[in-house]
């Protein structure tokens, strides 16, 4: 039995919905797109052309809702299944936005580059607890105008798994989609094994940009899976009660997946996000808080509700370094995650509320996700006998249970074994082997994963024609070659 | 008399109270106080008070929000009769705010507009989405010696350097001092754009433009 955590009972799950209803009608959801304004109108609702406001009946959005697919899943490269969005299927990645990264020698919060991006696939690549890579960190070497093509190009040279993605205009969101038909063997390959999901956000309150509505239309077409990032700011840019917030995520989600099935119904999409409270005495947006947790499990709980596909933002940090907080924030975070039932659970390896990304903490977080899986596993009954059968031939004498045969069968199945990041040892062992805190040992399980990393193997074919495709819009930005790589893709 | 009215007024703006504000206002019009020492000697104690409470960690934003509307609604009725007199009241300068074009995020730079009208600027804040003809336009209008601008997209981030271009084509710096914030925005992207500072938060966007005002605390 998976253990879940409910924070909400039937009767708010429905009193939220009731309201995110109402606000849908009133004040109504601004839609500053035009063709999704028209996508509604022509379903039946009431548009203002000139407020661009748009005010839902119900019944439509109900029959969107009806219409999204409840389980989907993301493939990597090779066409195999590795991450289901839909049940209670619970996945990690680590979490994007990122602007810098901490260089583990001098403590800065260095502006990220390519170099860095890579460093973060490959650890992200080699650990099994993160079942999909992100588009981590945008790359300020490389000109703006394919800030997010480009990192979804990296990610495809150095690993295999799926994706957690999204484009940064309505533009290029259609060469990104066109890279991962390259790779899948064409539009129709990809759509049928999606390899990657797109981000897609609205603006609290109740506001979906030009920008934001464009990637639901094209995602919705396209038949890529979208995955709503909805941030109600508790008490700065939404109500500051917790359900409050939850109601107003609700509206937002609603809203967004009722204009994404009128583009194309039947297109995978999830009820997403990354809420968080608004800090009271820093003016910051505070995404290790419990409260921000308590937030992204609740409506979570409403999106189940409705048989969706769920995703959030946990396991990230306010604190700048490796520290006591980064580990209590980070661990805390993804195990309410993980209790939620939550299918992707973003914010792995982020330091200073999403803004810096580190490969060490990556390292570090994992084992808070192979804690929080373990605690999901449950409990288990492995033996006819509870514990009496173990006791036969004991006679009171402890350490006689490691002798059993049953003791070393199960012994791997009941316990997770802990990397060598996390300190078991005794004090004497600790010091021989260099009194190191966490941040040290990971620093050097860093170097470690680096070293034994490989690039995956793909089809060369496919990957000239990437290459090529990536350089010519690089040209046309202005780029006269791809950054040099430590290992160039392509001879 | 006036000295128990001035009292008031401070405690109106600690407790955030805009009805109470222009009500004491309104008093010292009619009982002919005259209005900068109504700001001066009431309302300004009263913002002074909070901002240093917030400064400690004492106080909080939405008290600090509060404050700033309550006084906002206090100058607000006090300003036809500066007018009348001729009176200008001393601030530490006029800073125009907004959030630049396609981008319309604008609780933080919300923020830093509170900050800066509780620590004596004189703030006009355009709001967001505001195209940099919008932004320079104002600037001239009242005479700024401060463009703010906020981007939360790395996206809309480049709209930053092209006000600070047109200013530069048009001759406005160093006269009027550019400072920029945002989530993505770096000290690198500041010196990059030229920019005359950067602060990652409004309390660094207080002590930034005071000294981009020649008024830095000592």
């Amino acid at each position: 039995m998976q253990p879940k955590l409910s924070l909400l009972d039937e009767e708010l799950i429905d009193r939220i919905l009731d309201e995110a209803y109402e606000l849908l009608l009133n004040p109504g959801i601004k839609v500053q797109n035009a063709e999704a304004r028209q996508l509604l109108s022509e379903a039946g609702a009431q548009v203002d052309e000139e407020t661009m406001v748009v005010r839902i009946p119900e019944q439509i959005v109900r029959r969107a809702v009806e219409t999204v697919p409840s389980v989907f899943h993301l493939y990597d490269y090779d066409g195999n299944p590795k991450v289901q969005y839909g049940g209670d299927a619970v996945h990690f990645d680590p979490g994007s936005s990122g602007i810098s990264i901490l260089l583990p020698d001098t403590l800065e919060h260095k502006t990220a580059e390519s170099e860095d991006l890579i460093r973060i696939i490959k650890v992200a690549e080699v650990l099994p607890q993160y079942d999909a890579q992100s588009t981590a960190i945008v790359c300020h070497d490389v000109p703006k105008d394919i800030h997010d093509l480009y990192r979804l190009y990296l990610v495809l040279l150095y690993s295999k798994k799926p994706i957690v993605t999204g484009a940064f205009t309505n533009k290029t969101v259609h060469q990104m989609l066109e890279m991962l038909a390259i790779l899948a063997g064409g539009h129709e390959a990809s759509r049928l094994k999606p390899r990657a999901v797109f981000d897609v956000c609205p603006s609290p309150p109740l506001i979906w940009s030009n920008f934001g509505a464009g990637q639901l239309i094209a995602l919705a077409r396209a038949g890529i899976p979208a995955e709503i990032v909805s941030m109600p700011l508790a008490g700065a840019a939404a109500p500051v009660t917790l359900l409050g917030a939850v109601t107003q995520h609700a509206a937002e989600c609603l809203s967004g997946i009722t204009i994404h099935q009128l583009a194309r119904a039947g297109s995978p999409i999830v009820w997403g996000g990354a809420p968080a409270i608004f800090d009271m005495r820093k003016g910051g947006t505070p995404f290790g808080a419990i409260e921000t947790a308590m937030i992204d499990s609740s409506y979570a709980q409403v999106g189940k509700s409705l048989g969706l596909p769920t995703h959030a933002y946990l396991g990230a940090t306010e604190a700048k370094l490796l520290d006591t907080q980064a580990g209590l924030e980070s661990g805390m975070g993804a195990l309410v995650g993980a209790l939620s039932g939550i299918n992707m659970i973003s914010g792995s390896g982020m330091l200073d509320s999403l803004l810096c990304q580190s490969p060490e903490k990556l390292v570090t977080d994992a084992e808070g996700i192979a804690m929080a899986k373990r605690m999901i596993a449950g409990m288990k009954v492995h033996t006819e006998t509870l514990a009496t059968a173990f006791f036969e031939g004991v006679n009171f004498k402890g350490g006689d249970f490691l002798k059993q045969k049953i003791t070393l069968k199960l012994f791997r199945e009941e316990q997770h074994m802990p990397d060598k990041v996390f300190d078991r040892d005794s004090m004497r062992g600790w010091r021989e082997s260099g009194s190191m805190d966490t941040f040290t040992r990971a620093r050097i399980r860093v170097k470690e994963i680096l070293a034994s990393y490989r690039r995956p193997e793909m089809n060369p074919d496919h990957e000239a024609a990437l290459y090529a495709y990536v350089l010519d819009l690089a040209h046309q930005a202005g780029l006269e070659d791809l950054p040099r790589l430590e290992e160039p893709a392509i001879a | 008399m006036s000295d128990e009215l001035f009292k008031q007024m401070a405690q109106s703006i600690i407790d955030g109270d805009s009805d109470l504000s222009t009500e004491l206002a309104q008093k010292s019009i009619e009982m002919n106080i005259p209005p900068l020492d109504a700001i001066t000697k009431g309302f300004v104690i009263g913002v002074n008070y909070i901002g240093d409470q917030f400064g400690a960690g004492e106080a909080f934003l939405p008290e600090l929000v509060m404050a700033g509307e309550a006084m906002k609604a206090a100058v607000a009725t006090l300003e036809p009769e500066l007018l009348k007199l001729g009176e200008a009241r001393e601030t530490m300068g006029r800073v125009v705010l907004a959030t630049v074009e396609g981008d319309i995020h604008e609780i933080g730079k919300t923020l830093v507009g509170t900050m800066l009208s509780a620590s004596g600027f004189e703030v006009t804040d355009l709001g967001v989405d505001q195209p940099a003809d919008k932004i320079i336009g104002k600037a001239l209008e009242i005479n700024a010696s401060i463009i703010g601008m906020s981007a939360l997209l790395t996206t809309t981030m480049v709209r930053q350097r092209e006000v600070i271009e047109e200013m530069d084509k048009e001759g406005l710096r160093p006269k009027i001092k550019v400072m920029v914030g945002g989530a993505p925005i770096t000290r690198e992207w500041a010196t990059k754009i030229k920019a005359d500072g950067y602060s990652e938060d409004a309390v660094g966007a207080v002590k930034l433009a005071k000294e981009l005002v020649g008024k830095a605390d000592v």
